[in-house]
């Protein structure tokens, strides 16, 4: 039998090798990092169609991540989609007038929510709603459009 | 009539020998709080249970890892998305390869060698003699190798699933020229901290428990002899892979049930 003292060293490293492996996979593979977005605020916008956004998606502004959706439902007055999200405490000076629009990364890829700032000198707070809002892009309406369009076209004339 | 007969025996008996290992577990349990004052003792079974099957843990998570990466490569290539490939070794590894391979791996290395020392204790009538001399065997000797695999397999399990990323690296970053960047941060956005990574611990503590209980389990309730202990110690491979083949399943639909 092998004496205490290695004993214990090998048990400690085993232990702690494990520990470490869990570390790698939650903040190196996983994204525990960024995951809570930490003294957030939240805020609303009314879309009038969400397309493919899905709870969780980004939302950015200039391409940089600011916070994330948390929420979608439907208005039932307004017949229009509702979505609650959280933005990071560090991005507190996003300018009221500020308008939301769905977005695509590259043409298959996620839906995301993207800011463009106003230029009011009143910043979004807590529970505020942002009120120009443009909808995703539905790709079926789009090819509808293209192909009307030609249809309508008058033939070139030979 | 004689069909009948030795149907309903089976089921009685394996009714009744599931209603043995619950006492059991049970014992075990209630043994382990005693334990707290003697660590010792599962500090040195997490020793031989851990610590000496953690080279094929490494080797396979490895190996497993470095499959993953060609594969992955050769399919996600096909569709031009060769950039997803970490999101794909490391999902199959954190949610299902990870605590499933190292549960069987652990219970053909850690499990049958449980099984048979407790089965052998038994044969040579050296739990009786503990008895003897007023020492409760199921906390002196079953308890403390049910904690050291508990402790062990989800430990286990994340050294496998740590490793095999790095073998997907190795492959597709550095042989198949994925670029590294990409690898890492499709990895970052598409792995879930909650869903994914936690969902994998959870699973590999239930697979380190189920596994043990198995092994100290067969051990315990051998028939004291030589081909007892044989037949005891291969059940306890075929049983904990299939519960472990199973419960996977059963762990997976309830977490993707309601996504």
């Amino acid at each position: 039998m092998i004496n205490r003292k290695s004993l214990e060293l090998w048990v400690g490293l085993f232990v702690a090798a494990g520990i470490f492996a869990l570390g790698m996979l939650a903040f190196k593979v996983g994204n525990l990092s960024t995951a809570d977005v930490t003294d957030g605020y939240q805020i609303r916008a009314n879309f009038d169609n969400v397309g493919g956004l899905k709870v969780k998606a980004a939302v950015t502004m200039a391409g940089v991540r600011v916070g994330r959706v948390t929420g979608i439902a439907f208005d039932n007055k307004k017949y229009q989609a509702a979505v609650t999200m959280d933005i990071d405490g560090k991005f507190k000076i996003i300018p009221n007038d500020s308008s939301a629009s769905i977005l695509t990364s590259g043409l298959l890829g996620d839906q995301y929510i993207g800011l463009e700032p106003g230029g009011a000198e009143e910043y979004l707070r807590e529970g505020d709603a942002i009120r120009t809002t443009q909808s995703a892009l539905v790709l079926e309406k789009l090819v509808g459009q293209v192909i009307f369009n030609k249809a309508n076209e008058p033939e070139p004339a030979k | 009539m004689n069909t009948l007969r030795t149907l309903g025996g089976i089921v009685i008996n394996s009714v009744e020998r599931l209603g043995r290992a619950s006492m059991f577990l049970y014992e075990v349990l209630t043994g382990s709080w005693e334990l707290l004052r003697r660590f010792y003792l599962v500090v040195q079974q997490v020793y031989s249970v851990g610590v000496l099957t953690l080279l094929i843990i490494l080797v396979s998570g490895l190996f497993v890892g470095m499959v993953l990466g060609l594969q992955g490569y050769n399919t996600l290539v096909k569709f031009g998305s060769a950039n997803s490939l970490g999101l794909l070794v490391a999902l199959s590894l954190v949610r299902e390869l990870g605590p499933v391979v190292t549960a069987l791996l652990f219970a053909g290395r850690a499990g049958s060698a449980l099984t048979a020392e407790i089965g052998l204790m038994k044969a040579t009538e050296q739990l009786a003699g503990m008895e003897m001399m007023a020492v409760n065997p199921i906390t002196r000797v079953i308890a403390p190798r049910f904690l050291g695999g508990v402790i062990a397999m989800p430990l286990l399990a994340a050294l496998f699933s740590a490793i095999g990323v790095l073998g997907g690296h190795l492959i597709g970053v550095g042989l198949l020229g994925v670029d590294a960047g990409a690898f890492w941060s499709q990895m970052q956005n598409g792995v879930d901290y909650r869903d994914d990574i936690l969902n994998g611990v959870v699973k590999s503590v239930v697979f380190g428990v189920v596994v043990s209980w198995i092994a100290v389990f067969e051990g315990y309730d051998a028939v004291p002899t030589s081909e007892g202990v044989a037949s005891a110690t291969n059940r306890t491979v075929v049983y904990s892979s299939l519960a472990v083949l199973g419960l996977d399943f059963l762990l997976t639909a309830l977490t993707l049930g309601d996504v």
